[in-house]
């Protein structure tokens, strides 16, 4: 992100989503900003409930009923031939959504791949069914086609696969398929919303590096959603971390690791354990998320954090700059409020992980 | 960051808290189970107007006999056939309610009343039969009501040993399965097969003819369908993990049935009662009907039906007040129940 | 290593489930470690690895199909006495994963909590019996009012402490994790495992952790155990396990774990490990000690050629 001008492909302005429950109406998404360039991986943080998966079935148009978008915008760039397409994904119907966008340019890789394949349709089936529709592929070539792509993604004899049926392969392999159902129209966008939680580790790491492969190959701009660091570390550039509805800070990887500057992420950062030193508590955030429900006044962690400000129970802090990339959202970085610096665990972790790094001589 | 609008107070930059306090958490949600239920089913406009039938039908059932001075089998053959007359109604002279019928006769429809007769006496002015008399001449208002009671009672007492012995009986089999469930879902496959008819017509040739016998009858065969409800619910919960928590901590097997189980599928035990009232009532209707009913005088909704089956071409209205009856009870029983399981089980609409 | 007496033996233990006539599956296969008291031992595998299984049958939820489980020196694999199965619903308790479907959905919280006296105690004064959970509640951090609350009421960490103190009220020796911070939000996790470290601390209780989050599994336990197809592949101490991982299944496990460090992460790429194309049989294999109580399972020959490439 120095000095080549990026080109923008998403971005959100002030999105605000709520849905009716029965017990009222509850505020999801309240005022959501953030923006995707070329061939970068983004990632959306957050734990249940701060609104991470809302976000993105607005891009993609997936809302359910009783989800109403209040505000806001999300513009999406693309090349249609030799021709730039701008347009806003919020204004166009679903059926628009779904023969323009969905599948053709913007993909998405769900959570759980027992669910997410239709189990009466063989494995070939499914690869080529999106090609087929979208871009007119003749069944031949979609067939040769389908075949490449579960090559790429590490099946191994793709052919003997297609007849397949998604019970006969294991988590793992499904969630490969997935993958190259998503791939198979040459998107620009890919969108998986915590794709390797629902499998075993061994495999989680090796979904993600498939799917760096695949970025780079392909030049995919990736917005990734977990609740992970780890994940988040392995393949992110730029990191986005979420809380009731809102992004609370934002920044490259690096920035976000070595340099948090808001109160619920060093939370995050330091509820994962060391794998160094094993002694002492866990710093842990008490407390649980906030219920939508209820208006919030002020800053909704203001209850969680150990360094509130009383104007955190007043007033909702708006982001502050850090650097050009860096923002973050707490009072802390007012110029009036107290000098804070982050738990010492956490900065002695940070500090460790610097020497490491110089060892090998980063 | 408009520093402008925002107004500061002194005092806000200081920081909250001190130090690492002991957190108590602080319970996330205040709706109580129970209030939720009550609100969707008063959301749910016919559930509450079937409540409200089966108030009113219960009403008169308890109060309806009494109301007049006829009783249900006091038999005056010169009162035979009077058609309904409401004294109230008779003075607004609307036609209708004043003691008068159409009857159809060979030469054509002729208008009759019985009751006020220009040309002589009857005796009859100053007699009101609300809903008319019978063949017998039995007020049909009372005997309707009184009819009502009984359908009702036999109805309900068959859903209540429905309840008790099928749920027992279903919570049993789920819970144990194996050979235990295998072999009590076999017996009951096989009574399920006898039709309900033959062993009714058993039943009342080995005992006497008779509210008792009806009511076992309807008992005998009602209970498989709550037992299949029971035993599914069962068969959803037994492996939840708040079960295995009451096995790991040494609870014995009918703790468990009972204590944690149980309060978990009332509510669908409950609907599964308010469909079944209704099926009852119908049974009872259709068993009076075809000749196996409560034997005379006593009269059910049913066996009123049925009598009056045979003058429905001569003297229509015999026939109305019951079967209005009987439409109403199973109609507000059928809004009840279909309230009372949405209610206890909102669909998603919310996802 | 003091020479202790384990609170908990498991011996070979076989636990097979029939599928169809000829068929069963083996879930677990022969496993075999102690627990001493006050300690934690961690059981770490994948899906299909057995280790919530070998938890559910060392507590009897399921009939073991072999070998020998020994709490405090009585043998509870089999048929048991009134006394020893009494002593094992007390003394041995179980957490689980799935916050929501752990809690009896009709009971209060008091009535959750106090299962174990209502059973064990039927005829306890029920003043004491509400002083009990208070106390428990204390002890996990939730307030006292919350006793008459219902567990919809509650957020995903708060009903697992509530489980928790289910658990607690028997004050039982060990108590078996089944997965149970696994559903739970990483910070809410971080809450969770400190309060079972404190509590430890307080009550000198062992625990069986079961999980297969390594880096939380790390962090909790003394002494860990990896499975894999229903066959513990290697034992011993935390720092015995991840400063010399033996076994090619450890290895491949811990170097999947990720490090949140974004730089190193990067670069870092996983190791692959197959099991039916590795070669190896594990129902050939033994235990071979390693040094300390550094256990691994292979054959003579596997192990030589697992060492000596240090």
């Amino acid at each position: 992100m120095n000095t080549v001008e990026k080109e923008t492909v998403l971005e959100m302005k002030d999105l605000s989503i709520s849905f009716k429950t029965s017990a009222g109406e509850v505020k999801a998404i309240r005022g959501v900003d953030f923006t995707l360039y070329k061939g970068d991986t983004v990632a959306i943080v957050g734990e249940s409930g701060s609104g991470k998966s809302v976000t993105v079935k607005a891009i993609m148009g997936i809302l359910s009923g009783n989800e109403t978008v209040n505000s806001g915008s999300i513009h999406f760039t693309y090349h249609r031939g030799d021709e730039v397409v701008h347009e806003d994904l919020l204004k166009l119907s679903r059926n628009e959504m779904r023969k323009r966008i969905n599948g053709k340019r913007i993909a998405m890789v769900f959570q759980d791949p027992m669910t997410s394949l239709n189990p009466t349709m063989s494995i070939g089936a499914q690869v080529m069914e999106g090609m087929i529709y979208h871009h007119k592929k003749s069944k031949a070539e979609a067939r040769k086609r389908a075949i490449e792509l579960l090559d790429l993604v590490g099946i191994p004899e793709p052919e003997k696969r297609m007849k397949n049926y998604p019970h006969q392969l294991s988590g793992g392999m499904r969630q490969r398929v997935v993958i190259a159902i998503a791939l198979s129209c040459d998107p620009e966008v890919l969108i998986c919303d915590e794709p390797t939680t629902a499998l075993d580790v061994t495999i989680q790491a090796k979904i993600l590096e498939l799917i760096k492969e695949i970025q780079k190959k392909m030049n995919i701009s990736v917005i990734y959603i977990t609740h992970d660091l780890g994940v988040v570390a392995k393949v992110a550039d730029y990191v986005a971390v979420m809380y009731a509805g809102k992004f609370i800070e934002k920044g490259t990887t690096e920035e976000i690791f070595f340099d948090p500057r808001h109160p619920y992420t060093w939370g995050l950062l330091s509820a994962i354990p060391s794998l160094e030193k094993t002694e002492g508590a866990l710093y842990a955030i008490p407390g649980s998320p906030p219920n939508l429900l209820h208006q919030v006044v002020g800053d909704p962690f203001a209850p969680r954090n150990l360094y509130a400000l009383n104007i955190d129970y007043r007033i909702e802090p708006p982001m502050f700059k850090i650097s050009d990339t860096h923002f973050a959202s707490t009072w802390l970085l007012h110029e009036d409020a107290p000098k804070v610096e982050m738990p010492k665990q956490l900065k002695e972790r940070i500090e460790g992980m610097r020497k490491e790094m110089k060892m090998h001589g980063k | 960051m408009n520093n402008q609008d925002i107004l500061f107070k002194p005092g806000d930059f200081e920081l909250v808290r001190e130090d690492q306090n002991d957190f108590v958490d602080e319970a996330y949600a205040k709706e109580s189970y129970w209030r939720d239920i009550l609100s969707r089913f008063v959301k749910n406009k016919g559930a509450v107007i079937g409540l409200f039938f089966i108030f009113l039908i219960i009403l008169m059932a308890v109060v309806g006999p009494g109301m007049n001075e006829h009783t249900y089998d006091s038999q005056i053959i010169q009162h035979q056939n009077l058609a309904p007359r409401i004294r109230a109604i008779e003075s607004l002279n609307i036609g209708i309610f004043d003691g008068s019928e159409k009857m159809s006769t060979s030469t054509g429809v002729v208008e009759v009343n019985k009751y006020v007769n220009p040309e002589k006496e009857t005796g009859l002015e100053n007699t009101y039969y609300w809903f008319g008399t019978d063949v017998l001449g039995r007020d049909i208002f009372t005997r309707t009501w009184t009819g009502t009671r009984i359908s009702l009672y036999i109805a309900l007492v068959a859903v209540l040993v429905d309840m008790l012995f099928g749920m027992s009986y279903g919570l049993i089999s789920g819970y144990f399965g194996g050979k235990v469930d295998m072999a009590m879902q076999r017996f009951s496959e096989v009574l399920n097969g006898i039709p309900t008819l033959v062993l009714v017509t058993l039943l009342i040739i080995v005992m006497k003819p008779g509210l008792f016998t009806i009511t076992l009858a309807l008992a005998l065969t009602g209970w498989i369908g709550m037992s299949r409800v029971a035993r599914a619910q069962v068969l959803k919960l037994k492996e939840q993990e708040f079960i295995l928590a009451s096995k790991t901590l040494g609870a014995k097997d009918f703790f468990i049935i009972f204590k944690e189980i149980l309060p978990n599928i009332f509510g669908q035990l409950i609907i599964m009662s308010m469909f079944s009232v209704p099926n009852a009532i119908f049974t009872e209707a259709f068993l009076a009907f075809v000749g196996l009913g409560v034997p005379a005088p006593n009269a059910s909704l049913g066996s009123l039906i049925s009598d009056a089956f045979k003058s429905f071409t001569t003297h229509p209205y015999m026939i109305v007040f019951p079967v209005i009856v009987l439409g109403i009870i199973m109609l507000s029983f059928n809004l009840l129940a279909d309230g009372l399981r949405d209610a206890f089980d909102p669909k998603m609409k919310e996802r | 290593m003091e020479n202790r007496k384990p609170l908990l033996e498991v011996r070979n233990l076989k636990q097979h489930f029939k599928v169809s006539r000829k068929f069963s599956v083996k879930a677990v296969d022969g496993v075999s470690f102690e627990i001493y008291p006050g300690e934690t031992y961690g059981l770490v595998g994948e899906s299909g690895s057995g280790k919530s299984t070998i938890g559910r049958s060392i507590i009897r939820l399921y009939d073991p199909t072999g070998g020998s489980i020994l709490f405090k020196e009585a043998d509870i694999s089999g048929k048991m006495d009134k006394k020893t199965e009494k002593n094992l619903r007390m003394k041995m308790q179980m957490i689980f994963q799935d916050p929501m479907a752990s809690l009896n959905p009709r009971k209060k919280v008091l009535d959750l909590i106090a299962l174990g006296l209502d059973i064990h105690h039927p005829k306890m004064d029920p003043e004491e019996r509400k002083k009990k959970v208070y106390d428990i509640l204390d002890l996990v951090g939730l307030s006292h009012e919350h006793a008459s609350r219902y567990p919809h009421q509650f957020s995903g960490g708060q009903r697992q402490r509530i489980g928790i103190a289910r658990a607690l009220v028997m004050n039982p020796d060990l108590i078996i994790a089944d997965e149970a911070i696994s559903a739970l939000d990483v910070s809410i996790q971080a809450q969770v495992v400190n309060l079972m470290k404190e509590i430890q601390e307080k009550t000198n209780i062992a625990y069986l952790f079961i999980a297969h989050d390594l880096s939380m599994v790390r962090y909790i336990s003394d002494r860990i155990g990896v499975l894999h197809f229903g066959h513990l592949v290697e034992t011993g101490t935390t720092e015995e396990i991840f400063e010399n991982p033996i076994h090619p299944y450890t290895k491949s496990l811990l170097s999947a774990i990720p490090h949140p460090n974004p730089v190193t992460e990067r670069e870092r790429k996983s190791m692959t490990y197959d099991y039916a194309s590795s070669g190896i049989d594990y129902s050939k294999g033994v235990l071979q000690n390693v040094g300390g109580t550094h256990q691994v399972l292979a054959t003579e020959e596997e192990l030589q050629r697992w060492t000596a490439k240090g």
